[in-house]
């Protein structure tokens, strides 16, 4: 049984169809890249997926379950989590409470425990602190825990977004372009702490990039979207030289 | 429990008890004349409506300008309990606060789905449409308003002001207030963070309407006399300004707001109409000067005291 499967999913804006009879299936422990040209409906399909926008037509099953229909909240609970393409961070906020919001769903003391102070307040909040603390150890952003998140360079906020995500403790693990605006070192970087990632977090991971050696380089699968149409899957090779995708990507080809 | 008692908190709880003490020695001995009790006890009261309104505009960034209608829920309920039914004054005032908060679950509910201006013009309607209830209830009183003893003291006034705003600041510094921070900071981040976005506004704004109640009961208790025109839009206006001056978002930045604008008003008592003048000017040139408040979304905090305790109980982990 696959961990995310994506049925017939629909979406129109009016008259617009954004995205149409998308099929996808990713199962447990893969790293899938979905790409396509610009305004081809890549975030829109993120968008669906976690409940910011309600499907039109299909469905979406996550671990046996429905998630169309859920809101967002709802659907990071079921275990999806997500960066996004125009970084949002709580960005006046220090770095280590951006990853303490991600662990709030998961925190293990009522509002009347916290309104009294409680023992269970302690417990809970040193529990966060000290979860939190790992998470950023990973990341390589313990030392900027106190920093204002906005003051950090943009790689660190990226990465930070990515820490975030992972604070809410997800199955599946969606990036929107997570390589935007990043130089080729970072790039590269990232790709390796994408894979150490799924190791170490035992995750799948959807990703949406326009960076074709980060995608080329590290997803299994490739699913490429344009016009809201899936028009090829595959590995990264097959999809490399598939006419169709050469086409959507730079036109038809000149002999 | 040793979390509770950590050098930090002693000292503040000293520094409370001090002020406390000095300032009840000065009544006791009738050294503080009535104006300046009178001036002390508003602060209380005012220092609860501002955090409480702090609580939804600053940490939770709802915009509501309705809190006087809450303030006034709380006053008639609890006047109604204390003046007309002859009960205990703590039994009105925790039935003024809870219905102020029923008030606000009612009306959060629906108007927490707007944003921006239009939830101003939403919790606006609220509080006049509260005042014109009262005004034409005859039981209290319509327009003359009705008059009660003053059981309120100043020890009264102030535990409640220090309880209320020791469980604001718990509710803000735990994982729940970090959730509605985060509501402010970014909705969109927060929801897909896994927060319940709207149950965290409507909570902040049942809490914020509960303790805009208490103050309301205390106002009214101590008061004599209560009259809807008291609960008018201006007296929103009058605490929203309060948090703003202090710092929309900051707990100890609404204290200081409403004390500095009580303050403000009682010295300028003398010189009346230039009161709404000189404020004016202060105000214009705060925003000019500086615009995110006294202390911004900073709060005032003794952590320095706490420091090498904290440090300490790190390297035992």
């Amino acid at each position: 049984m696959p961990l995310l499967k994506i049925d017939n999913l629909s979406k129109s804006f009016g008259g617009l169809k954004a995205v149409s009879n998308l099929n996808i299936e990713i199962n447990e422990g893969e790293l899938i890249g979905l790409i396509g040209p610009n305004g081809a409906g890549k975030t829109t399909v993120f968008n669906l997926l976690t409940g910011v926008y309600d499907k039109t037509e299909g469905k979406i099953t996550f671990q046996d379950k429905e998630v169309s229909g859920l809101k967002p909240y709802q659907v990071t609970h079921r275990g999806m989590a997500r960066t996004f393409q125009n970084i949002r961070l709580f960005s006046d906020l220090s770095v280590i409470e951006n990853v303490k919001i991600a662990y709030h769903q998961r925190s293990s003391y009522s509002l009347a425990s916290a309104l009294l102070r409680l023992p269970k307040y302690y417990l809970g909040e040193e529990e966060m602190q000290h979860k939190a603390m790992n998470l950023l150890k990973i990341f390589n952003l313990d030392d900027k825990a106190e920093e204002t998140a906005k003051n950090l360079p943009y790689g660190e906020q990226r990465r930070l977004e990515i820490a975030r995500a992972l604070g809410t403790e997800p199955k599946l693990l969606l990036l929107d372009e997570p390589a935007a605006g990043m130089n080729p070192q970072e790039t590269h970087d990232l790709m390796n702490l994408i894979r150490w990632i799924r190791e170490e977090f035992k995750l799948t991971i959807l990703l949406i990039e326009h960076d074709m050696s980060l995608v080329m380089g590290v997803c299994e699968r490739i699913y490429v979207l344009d016009y809201g149409m899936i028009i090829a899957q595959g590995a990264p090779d097959e999809i490399k030289s598939n006419p169709k995708v050469i086409e959507a990507y730079l036109g038809e080809e000149v002999v | 429990m040793r979390n509770l008692f950590n050098r930090q908190n002693l000292v503040a709880l000293l520094g409370i008890v001090l002020l406390y003490a000095v300032i009840q020695g000065l009544i006791v001995f009738d050294i503080m004349p009535p104006f300046y009790k009178l001036t002390l006890i508003l602060i209380c009261i005012y220092i609860i409506l501002s955090t409480s309104l702090n609580l939804i505009n600053g940490i939770t960034g709802q915009f509501s300008i309705g809190h006087a209608g809450f303030m006034a829920v709380g006053a008639y309920i609890s006047a109604i309990v204390t003046a007309i039914h002859h009960g205990p004054l703590l039994l009105g005032l925790l039935a003024g606060a809870i219905a102020a908060a029923l008030a606000g679950l009612v009306v959060g509910l629906p108007t927490l789905r707007l944003n921006g201006d239009y939830l101003a013009i939403a919790t606006l309607g609220f509080g006049e449409i509260v005042r014109i209830v009262f005004l034409n209830t005859e039981y209290v009183g319509g327009a003359a308003g009705f008059t009660l003893s003053s059981k309120i003291t100043w020890t009264w006034a102030f535990v409640l002001m220090v309880l209320s705003v020791i469980l604001m600041k718990n509710f803000v510094s735990s994982t729940h207030g970090r959730a509605c921070i985060s509501i402010r900071e970014n909705e969109i981040a927060a929801e897909s963070m896994g927060v319940n976005t709207t149950k965290y506004k409507v909570i902040a704004f049942t809490m914020g309407a509960f303790f805009a109640g208490l103050a309301g009961g205390i106002y009214a208790n101590y008061m004599y006399i209560i009259q809807p025109m008291t609960f008018s839009f201006l007296k929103s206006f009058d605490i929203l300004v309060m948090v703003v001056l202090g710092g929309l978002g900051s707990m100890t930045g609404g204290i200081v707001g409403a004390i500095v604008m009580t303050l403000a008003s009682a010295l300028l008592a003398s010189v009346p109409e230039w009161r709404l003048v000189i404020t004016a000017v202060l105000l214009i040139a705060m925003m000019l000067f500086r615009p995110t408040g006294i202390l911004g979304t900073k709060e005032f905090s003794l952590s320095f005291l706490g420091k090498k305790g904290d440090k300490n109980a790190t390297s035992k982990n």
